[in-house]
């Protein structure tokens, strides 16, 4: 099992729902088929997932299983749905991030060099934070992962795609390498080919209202969002740098205490706890805003983008549908090769008219998470906040009665 | 003990405290009296370069008007062009530019260290530049301080510094403030007076009490620092934020300076501090400028005084001495260690109010384009919450800054202070030392004259031997008498440091505790407003 976190109080990833972990994501759980990561390793510079799945469909062997999975062999898995055309009208859940774990390596490394410079007690403390963030960071690539598994399970249409149950079940090692440097070539031309090709889509003017609509929300909220997330990441800094120094500060207070002769020394010893205690809780304050804010609205970002992807393919299967029916009145005005261009049309348009009614439905089920997961979000988030402000000031005034009653 | 409360909202306009409200009572006034004047910008003249002409009218003498707080007005006075300051609404320029305080080393600022009274501090009007009135902690009537009781009068005085406004123009100009003084003691003609004073006049006051008193032992409070820096930007008529930050800083360190100062039982009877506070017109402090004659004079003895320091080994024999020095030291220390992070935090709190409220604008982008009604609402509420804690923040940096940080670099000083007294001691010992050695030899020469040969000189000289000897002998018994009184002094002084530097921060601790409480109060109230917000979201 996962280590809790190293700080007193409440685990912060306790407060979820225990089964999974729909972070971001408001998914109905299903007796017929539930995925979470059960345990996570992290090791040199990877992370092994424990994937462990409880079903009753008669697809799988058993009733609950587990196997092992690295980050590389969820990006298979995703990018496996974004090539297959029968997905085509879907909104693909967004893969999860890599684990990124070299900031906080790093961090710890520059500890471990400059532990001669400071104290005793100043080295653990530093020691005991830098783990307690790799904990975190951890624990939230871990929550990615998960989300991503879940919505695949919750999907009608992916839940049932074979990928995923080999995914799910196969106990080996899926032998997914990570793309070599040619393969990593051609993604990055298919990218620029896909966003030149993307404009021109995106300037076809749809008859349907609805798409229409939702090719211009998405856009603007897709922008807006990479914004809300970018600020939100810089305002949860400043937030820790500054419980950063109220830790310094404490330190510095507890010298001061035990030197001090006069009568300062219980003052200031007692000042140096309070500060101790209350960045811990602003230190967690600052942790629950990334986890609520900052995740969500990095989520959203990537699941607008999605979205967007979306309506690229329903875009171009637009333009191509179109472009059938020219050829069609071509061939039939020359009378040359009509049967072939009937055809063609007509594939163009089943495909066209298939992704419409799926992706209708996709973008509305979309808009029904969203709301759901940024209600949830928003009132843990006004919770925790609550939560530790009231934590803080119960401690300042307490504090303060102490030092008030002494003087 | 006023509790800290919190400042008023408006941003923009650098609101100033008005005297006359203070007149009222010696309770650190509740901010919301905070008045809003034009704030007028003057140029204080830190002069590197010596000048001789004596500026006196430009240190344009207020003609009492205390009642009537000119508020719109000041013109009168001013010799200057006056120059209003609109402080733009643009919260993105609020930290924009980080005044770095360049300190000259000002040999002024050696002497030492009052155990004068702390500073009050009262809380901070985080529109903008408020910076907290000195007062209740220089309320002396609840101290018990056997130095008042001597006075015969309780110590009942108040000192403020005000109004700074920009007189003359270009590299010339400089800022003059009005300093009010408010008392019943009967060392001084009237109850309530105020003169109009530049930087350098505050300088020449410190360095006329450390040259008449550090040498004996007693704790002068260093004058705040010189700052080329701030003050050029000052004079070159830079109106932003930066600058006014600037001048409120400097205008509070003066007045704690001065409330220092006067609690300093023999300080407030000298002449020049009476002088400086009644007197309409100072004879201009020219010695203070770093390349005067005397300038120079004094960094020369300065670097005297560090050979000195390091060649003499002085047997201590008191033990508490050492102690007290060793002490001193560690409490240096760590208090300039504690003093550069909390610096640090107000810097990542100014911080974190800007980004707050770059994050509520985004929030708001967010709100407006989301689709779904009842969630957009809801953001936007996120946004203007958002909005209100950053200004929380923004406050809260005020405080973190005028209290403790302000707190923490007097003190730092004032160590540095306490230790140059220290030195003199040991200088005043090593000159009786000196005495006694001279001594030494003029009765070795006497002794080796008993033996001389030429008989038609020897009375001559045993004659002036003996004159020689007298006066070295009287020499040793000053340098003893003074070894012994700067000692006395010392230990005197020590102790009504220490008795201050308690109090002090106690004082102030309990206030910057106090506005963090409110800060919590208020997000409370925030969240609690936003909650049925968010859950309303269907």
């Amino acid at each position: 099992m996962m280590q809790e976190g190293l700080d007193d109080g409440p685990d912060f990833l306790s407060e979820e729902d225990r089964g999974p972990r729909a972070v971001n994501v408001d998914l109905q759980t299903d007796a017929t088929l539930q995925v979470d990561i059960s345990d996570a390793l992290s090791e040199r510079d990877k992370v092994k997932f424990t994937v462990h799945t409880k079903s009753t469909l008669p697809n799988f062997k058993q009733n609950e299983f587990s196997v092992v999975r690295q980050h590389e062999e969820f990006i298979w898995l995703h990018d496996s749905f974004v090539e297959n055309e029968e997905y085509a009208g879907f909104i693909i859940p967004p893969a999860p991030p890599r684990p990124d774990f070299d900031a906080s390596r790093e961090k710890l490394q520059k500890l471990g060099e400059g532990e001669g410079s400071m104290t005793k007690e100043e080295f653990t403390k530093m020691k005991q934070e830098l783990e307690a963030e790799y904990l975190a960071i951890f624990k939230k690539t871990v929550a990615m992962h998960e989300v991503f598994l879940c919505r695949v399970a919750a999907h009608p249409v992916l839940r049932k795609d074979l990928n995923f149950h080999v995914f799910l079940e196969y106990n080996q090692d899926l032998s997914v390498r990570g793309k070599n440097k040619k393969e990593k070539l051609e993604d990055f031309f298919k990218n620029v080919v896909k966003s030149a090709d993307g404009v021109i889509v995106a300037g076809v003017k749809d008859v349907d209202d609805f798409f229409e609509h939702e090719k211009t929300f998405l856009l603007e909220y897709h922008n807006r969002v990479k914004d809300a997330s970018a600020k939100s990441d810089r305002m949860i800094r400043s937030h820790k740098s500054a419980a950063d120094d109220i830790n310094r500060i404490a330190s510095t207070l507890y010298t001061l205490g035990t030197q001090d002769s006069t009568d300062m020394c219980k003052f200031f010893l007692k000042v140096s706890e309070l500060f101790e205690k209350t960045r811990k809780i602003e230190a967690r304050v600052a942790a629950d805003e990334d986890l609520k804010l900052a995740d969500l609205l990095k989520y959203y970002l990537r699941e607008s983008q999605a979205a967007k992807d979306l309506l690229y393919r329903r875009g171009r299967a637009l333009v191509d549908y179109e472009n059938a029916n020219k050829a069609l009145d071509k061939a039939r005005a020359k009378n040359k090769d009509v049967l072939q261009a009937e055809t063609t049309q007509q594939v163009c348009c089943q495909k066209f008219e298939k992704i419409s009614e799926s992706a209708k439905q996709e973008l509305i089920d979309f808009k029904t998470r969203r709301v759901a997961a940024f209600r949830k979000n928003l009132v843990e988030l006004a919770e925790l906040e609550l939560k530790h402000a009231k934590g803080n000031l119960q401690l300042l005034q307490s504090c303060l009665a102490v030092l008030k009653g002494d003087t | 003990m006023t509790a800290w409360e919190p400042p008023d909202r408006p941003r923009s306009r650098l609101a100033y405290c008005c005297p006359e409200k203070m007149a009222e009572d010696r309770e650190p006034p509740p901010l919301a009296d905070a008045v809003q004047t034009d704030f007028r910008e003057v140029e204080e003249g830190e002069d590197l370069f010596v000048s001789t002409v004596s500026t006196a009218e430009q240190l344009s003498p207020t003609s009492p008007e205390p009642a009537s707080f000119p508020a719109e007005d000041i013109s009168t006075n001013s010799n200057g062009p006056k120059q209003e300051i609109l402080l733009d609404d643009d919260q993105e320029d609020l930290f924009a530019e980080a005044t770095e305080e360049v300190s000259l080393d000002s040999p002024e600022r050696e002497p030492i260290l009052s155990d004068g009274p702390s500073p009050a501090i009262t809380p901070v009007t985080p529109t903008v530049i408020i910076t907290p009135r000195v007062d209740a902690l220089f309320d002396r009537s609840l101290d018990e301080d056997e130095e008042a009781e001597e006075n015969g009068d309780t110590f009942d005085m108040q000192i403020t510094v005000s109004d700074p406004e920009k007189v003359g123009d270009g590299m010339n100009a400089y800022m003059a403030y009005k300093v009010t003084t408010k008392t019943s003691l009967s060392l001084f003609s009237r109850n309530e007076f105020s003169v109009k004073r530049r930087f350098s006049d505050f300088l020449g006051l410190h360095s006329k009490l450390a040259s008449k008193y550090m040498h004996i032992g007693y704790i002068v409070p260093p004058a705040p620092e010189k700052s080329i820096v701030g003050m050029t930007k000052v004079k070159v008529g830079k109106e932003d934020l930066s600058s006014a930050e600037f001048v409120e800083k400097r205008r509070s360190a003066l007045e704690r300076y001065l409330m220092r100062t006067v609690n300093h039982p023999a300080l407030v009877k000298d002449p020049d501090v009476i002088q400086f506070l009644e007197n309409t017109e100072l004879p201009r402090a020219v010695s203070t400028q770093a390349l005067s004659g005397a300038g120079i004079l004094r960094m020369v003895n300065k670097a005297a005084d560090a050979v000195n320091k390091m060649t003499i080994k002085m047997n201590e024999s008191d033990a508490w001495f050492e102690e007290k020095q060793q002490q001193f030291e560690n409490l240096d220390i760590q208090l300039r260690k504690l003093h550069a992070s909390v610096e640090s935090l107000v810097c990542h709190r100014k911080e974190l109010s800007v980004n707050t409220a770059s994050f509520a604008k985004s929030a708001a982008m967010l709100g407006n384009s989301e689709d779904h009604t009842a969630l957009s609402r809801a953001l936007s509420q996120l946004a203007e919450v958002e909005e209100k804690i950053d200004q929380l923040h923004h406050e809260q940096a005020y405080a973190d800054f005028y209290l403790f940080s302000e707190l923490l670099g007097d003190y730092v000083r004032l160590i540095t202070a306490v230790k140059g007294v220290f030195d003199q001691r040991m200088k005043t010992w090593s000159k009786w030392q000196d005495a006694q050695v001279m001594l030494q030899r003029k009765r070795e020469a006497e002794a080796k004259l008993q033996y001389a040969n030429k008989p038609d000189k020897l009375q001559q000289a045993k004659d002036e031997i003996k004159e020689e000897i007298e006066e070295w002998e009287a020499k040793v018994q000053q340098g003893e008498r003074d070894f012994e009184q700067i000692s006395k002094n010392i230990r005197r002084e020590v102790e009504r440091f220490e008795k201050q530097r308690v109090k002090d921060f106690k004082v102030v601790i309990i206030k910057y505790l106090e506005s963090l409480v409110h800060t919590q109060q208020q997000l409370i109230k925030y969240w609690e407003a936003f909650l049925p917000e968010a859950k309303a979201i269907a």
